[in-house]
């Protein structure tokens, strides 16, 4: 399993992430390696075997539907870089 | 006199300040000297704070003079530091990582909230892995730590600081977090008892996020006995962690007992593997010999999906990370890049914030649950983890409690796998399979390597079942003295 340049690049984008063309290069070789290890998975034959996503037995967790306490408006935005009116300020979403 | 405080027993630190023979300030005083003494040379720490240490050293001993003899607080007075991944609310909590560098959280994470309702007094934040991904600290983004057993060494990871912080004698105890055996791996290495508890024993609120199915929260100790006292208040059902589970919580008293009779301890023939350490291999066989001795029966077994277990945790652990770390977009918490977009500020601040390991696993996470691969990666990860998972519960159906090799080395040196993340990841094949599987496991020192390095054993057991595990440790350590071992700095 041999990833492309331009997976790497679609991957980078899917997962917002810059990199520098010798990381590209760098994830393309070992991610290639890791896949290449875990394609052993695929002589496993798990027909009928159903996905574990969690180890636990179900169970329920609901409560009565009252309201609890939060934290404060100015304690959420007190680690925000950029704030104004009390809320989190971003750069433009529009390109 | 002060000096010696730092080597008792937990159990003694406490009776010594309930009957009033030192103070909470003195004890603690006294691991903050060794701390300045030994943190130069091993960066055990990413944040310390002495002086709200001794103030609550302060308002522990003023509880002891005034409080009802009867009702204090199981750990009053007792200083520990806690992993860099738990949220203390007024110490800064970077995860190891330059996306949170600065990030003061506005909580308390519930098992550190229990410790201290518990009387504990908090010296600082460890170091380790950014975001608790990696086995050897050298992942961190404010430099690594070294192992006290030998400066050029790794103390293991991703719990690499807590474990050196005890291992150094900086603190009596460490709380460290597991996802693949960052708890159980670094205490091999630093010659320590550490317990990754059952998956939902231990709630993970505060924790910070790495894979969700697989996080836990342990102590890392010198003894079976210290990581039990200290394990205690934290574990139980929480309302803000829906996967905590309401399972009665023991008292985990241990008994002085050394008579093994009557416990069935498996040996899965498949930690056993060509290429691992030979003295790593003969000092845990030695181990299993010396439970024959005392009374167990020692059952050979087969957990025959062992060697798929690291492929499918470096799918599922990566794509849960992926998931996770999505919330780091520097507009809530931590530092900005300039973009002239939303979007490309993502991108900036993400590239240039995260290092090198977080960036691989978000990247394999991603790919992993992408369109058109879900079904070939993840999915079948999640089917062969029901696989795993049924090897353990039909050797429970035999055993008590299985007992093999923690990792198939002993600490390797500074650099050595930095280049290769394939070789890194396979120090962590003996303990991931535990972490997929959800059931706790307990490692402790079994010997020392001709480097004078300690050699790990791991005890697992049933879901919920860490009191045997405990039990078994305590019963071995009573009879050998590997755990009191100190190394020379």
């Amino acid at each position: 399993m041999s990833l492309t340049r331009k997976e790497v690049e679609h991957i980078a984008d899917l997962a917002r992430l810059d990199l520098s063309e010798t990381e590209k290069q760098k994830y393309q070789e070992q991610l290639s390696a890791i896949l290449d290890y875990a394609a052993s998975l695929q002589k496993l034959d798990t027909s009928g075997i159903p996905p574990t996503s969690s180890v636990l037995p179900p169970h329920s967790t609901l409560r009565e539907d009252v309201a609890g306490v939060s934290l404060p408006v100015a304690e959420t935005l007190k680690n925000a870089k950029s704030k104004k009116d009390d809320q989190f300020q971003v750069p433009p979403v529009l390109e | 006199m002060t000096n010696d405080l730092i080597s008792l027993s937990i159990p003694n630190m406490l009776a010594g300040m309930r009957s009033g023979q030192f103070s909470s300030r003195e004890l603690t005083e006294a691991f903050l000297k060794r701390l300045d003494a030994v943190e130069p040379k091993v960066h055990a720490f990413l944040s310390l704070t002495p002086e709200s240490a001794l103030a609550q050293a302060d308002v522990a001993d003023k509880l002891y003079k005034t409080g009802d003899p009867a009702s204090l607080p199981p750990l009053l007075g007792l200083p520990i530091a806690v992993k860099d991944l738990l949220t203390v609310k007024g110490m800064p909590c970077t995860c190891g990582s330059k996306i949170l560098e600065g990030f003061m959280p506005p909580f308390t994470a519930t098992s550190i909230q229990r410790l201290l309702d518990a009387g504990v007094v908090i010296v600082g934040k460890t170091n380790m892995d950014e975001f608790a991904m990696g086995s050897s600290t050298e992942n961190s983004a404010y430099g690594p730590t070294s192992n006290p057993w030998d400066l050029t060494r790794v103390p293991g990871g991703s719990s690499g600081g807590s474990a050196a912080a005890v291992a150094d004698w900086s603190v009596p105890a460490a709380i460290g977090s597991d996802t693949g055996g960052s708890v159980r791996q670094p205490a091999s290495f630093c010659g320590l008892t550490g317990i990754k508890p059952t998956y939902g024993r231990v709630s993970r609120y505060g924790l910070v996020a790495y894979g969700s199915s697989l996080d836990t929260v342990g102590v890392l100790a010198h003894s079976a006995e210290d990581a039990a006292l200290v394990f205690r208040p934290m574990a139980g059902l929480d309302p803000m962690d829906a996967t905590s589970m309401d399972v009665p919580v023991p008292t985990y008293k241990l008994e002085n007992k050394t008579d093994l009779h009557g416990l069935r301890v498996g040996v899965p023939k498949e930690y056993f593997i060509e290429g691992m350490q030979t003295e790593v291999e003969s000092a845990v066989r030695a181990a299993i010999q010396t439970l024959k001795e005392m009374g167990a029966q020692i059952i050979e077994i087969s957990l025959p999906h062992t060697e798929f277990a690291l492929p499918v945790y470096y799918l599922i652990a990566p794509a849960e990370a992926s998931a996770n770390l999505a919330r780091y977009d520097s507009i809530r918490f931590g530092p900005r890049e300039a973009g002239s977009t939303m979007w490309e500020m993502f991108r900036k601040s993400r590239g240039s914030l995260f290092g090198s390991e977080v960036k691989r696993r978000i990247m394999l996470g991603t790919y992993a649950l992408s369109a058109g691969y879900y079904d070939a990666y993840y999915g079948q990860a999640q089917k062969v983890r029901t696989l795993i998972k049924r090897d353990f519960d039909e050797a429970y159906q035999s055993v008590d409690v299985i007992a093999c090799p923690v990792a198939p080395t002993t600490a390797f040196k500074q650099g050595q796998h930095t280049d290769d993340p394939l070789a890194m990841y396979l120090e962590d094949v003996f303990t991931l399979p535990i972490n997929l599987a959800g059931v706790p496991g307990l490692a402790f020192p079994v010997g020392f390597d001709q480097n004078n390095l300690p050699i790990g054993m791991q005890l697992l057991g049933p879901h919920f079942k860490e009191e045997i595990l405990f039990q078994t440790a305590h019963a071995y350590q009573q009879g050998t003295d590997w755990h009191k071992r100190v190394p020379v700095l």
